[in-house]
């Protein structure tokens, strides 16, 4: 594939990741990433919506008034997440439970908004669903890592099936409380981020 | 690019009837998986409630139904405390307490649970399983952000209470939401529910002095939705509630 959209491809994995580098979406991070299950689900919503909302706003691009811009981008962005949100009710109850009100914040979820105004405003559908998609799996490669390490080392398990035994099943593994907490999340996005910027100094600020 | 008025009023018309319709439609189509689905994860709740089943169980379709072959479902009158002969599932309390004709306005002592009406129907859930015979009680109040939606367990002999959760909450995950902590709610098992003056069960600041048989820790940076918890189960278990039911049943056996 030509250059241009390898880079739309490839960008938001790694020099362009958006939480990481653009260090939006993470309050989500945060809160859903206890269980890899959960990651997982919040994941696939945020695709959904994403791809879907980039789609339709660059398909409307030239039609949206600019004083209402903004509210429009809200509006497709909102009812989305709500289908969204009411099919994960409908297909998989138990996890939406898990995941309560943040399915319903992808709308405050800065990559979305962000992505619609920086992209799917001047760029082609096609172009559009394809930078939706390579951002929600940065996104995602960040929640899972998160996810797999918080669930590991904070339960001893890996989606649900125990891997390490933990002392109260009368193993030997004593569960790391901090990772059940969100600064325990905050610890290892920040590693993350020490990780990545030292493999690729360009990504390094300038003091 | 310059869009006359017309346009953007036009615009955004559009908007709002596609938007509704997608949502509306989306949310008709999938209502019947959704209530099933709210009703399998009520029964798993009443079920875990009584102490049928081990906090992680699975709890598939096929064991709540067999379950709830060994739990009666009945109406009653709030104020009487008597049967009322219709089926359990064709009233719907938090409804009917909508409606002027089917509620009653709730008594002033017991305004701090903030329940404006009480429904003059309420579903008890009579569990006759042997050995763990109890009473399962909905029970509803207002938190801190949102009513909170639970069921409270009792023996069948009002000597303590069995067990407590809340099926549903807006409450703040991480203060207020710790109400779904099950070590929180393992606090309640054992307790004594009547004392001397009615209902002893409670629920106090830590930091409280209290009587240790019948009240339970409240929960750091959580003052109001702990207070709506106290203010709830002495609403409900109080004569306004579920009361004068609680004394018949008592006394009958």
């Amino acid at each position: 594939m030509d250059k241009a959209t390898r880079g739309i491809l490839l960008d938001p994995l790694h020099e362009q990741n958006p939480i990481t580098l653009q260090v939006l979406g993470i309050c989500s991070a945060l809160a859903v990433t206890t269980k890899l299950e959960t990651a997982f689900v919040m994941s696939a919503a945020l695709t959904f919506v994403l791809v879907c909302s980039n789609t339709t706003i660059s398909l409307l691009r030239n039609k949206i008034p600019g004083s209402i811009r903004i509210i429009t981008q809200l509006a497709i962005i909102a009812s989305l997440v709500i289908v969204a949100d009411q099919v994960l009710k409908a297909f998989l109850f138990d996890t939406s439970k898990a995941l309560s009100v943040f399915v319903g914040l992808i709308i405050t979820n800065c990559i979305v908004m962000g992505r619609a105004e920086a992209f799917a405003m001047a760029n082609p559908p096609m172009a559009s669903a394809l930078d939706g998609f390579a951002n929600s799996m940065g996104y995602s490669v960040v929640l899972i890592y998160v996810a797999l390490f918080r669930e590991l080392l904070g339960s001893g398990k890996v989606l649900g099936s125990p891997v390490f035994a933990s002392v109260s099943d009368g193993g030997w593994y004593v569960p790391n409380g901090l990772m059940v907490l969100s600064p325990g999340a905050f610890f290892l996005i920040g590693l993350l981020i020490w990780v990545q910027r030292s493999m690729t100094p360009t990504l390094q600020e300038a003091d | 690019m310059d869009f006359s008025n017309k346009y953007v009023l036009g615009f955004a018309l559009l908007l709002c009837v596609v938007c509704s319709a997608l949502v509306s439609s989306t949310a008709v189509a999938l209502k019947e998986r959704q209530d099933a689905n709210k009703e399998l994860d009520q029964r798993r709740q009443v079920i875990r409630v009584a102490g049928l089943a081990q906090a992680g169980d699975a709890l598939p379709k096929e064991t709540v139904d067999t379950l709830f072959e060994s739990i009666q479902g009945r109406v009653i009158d709030r104020e009487t405390g008597d049967y009322i002969d219709v089926p359990v599932a064709s009233v719907d309390p938090i409804k009917e307490s909508k409606d002027a004709e089917m509620s009653a306005k709730t008594p002033s002592e017991f305004k701090a649970a903030q329940v404006s009406r009480l429904s003059n129907r309420l579903q008890v859930f009579e569990v006759k399983t042997p050995g763990k015979e109890c009473l399962v009680l909905p029970i509803h109040g207002k938190g801190l952000w949102s009513t909170m939606y639970g069921y409270l367990a009792v023996k069948n002999d009002l000597s303590e209470v069995v067990g407590i959760t809340f099926y549903a909450h807006g409450e703040t995950p991480g203060l207020g939401g710790e109400i779904d902590n099950p070590s929180w709610k393992a606090q309640f098992p054992g307790k004594s529910v009547f004392g001397a003056d009615g209902v002893g069960l409670g629920v106090v600041k830590a930091s409280a002095p209290r009587d240790k048989d019948y009240e339970v820790d409240g929960l750091s940076g959580a003052t109001i939705t702990t207070k709506g918890v106290d203010a709830t189960i002495k609403l409900w278990l109080g004569p306004a509630g579920y009361g004068p039911y609680l004394e018949q049943f008592k006394t009958q056996g």
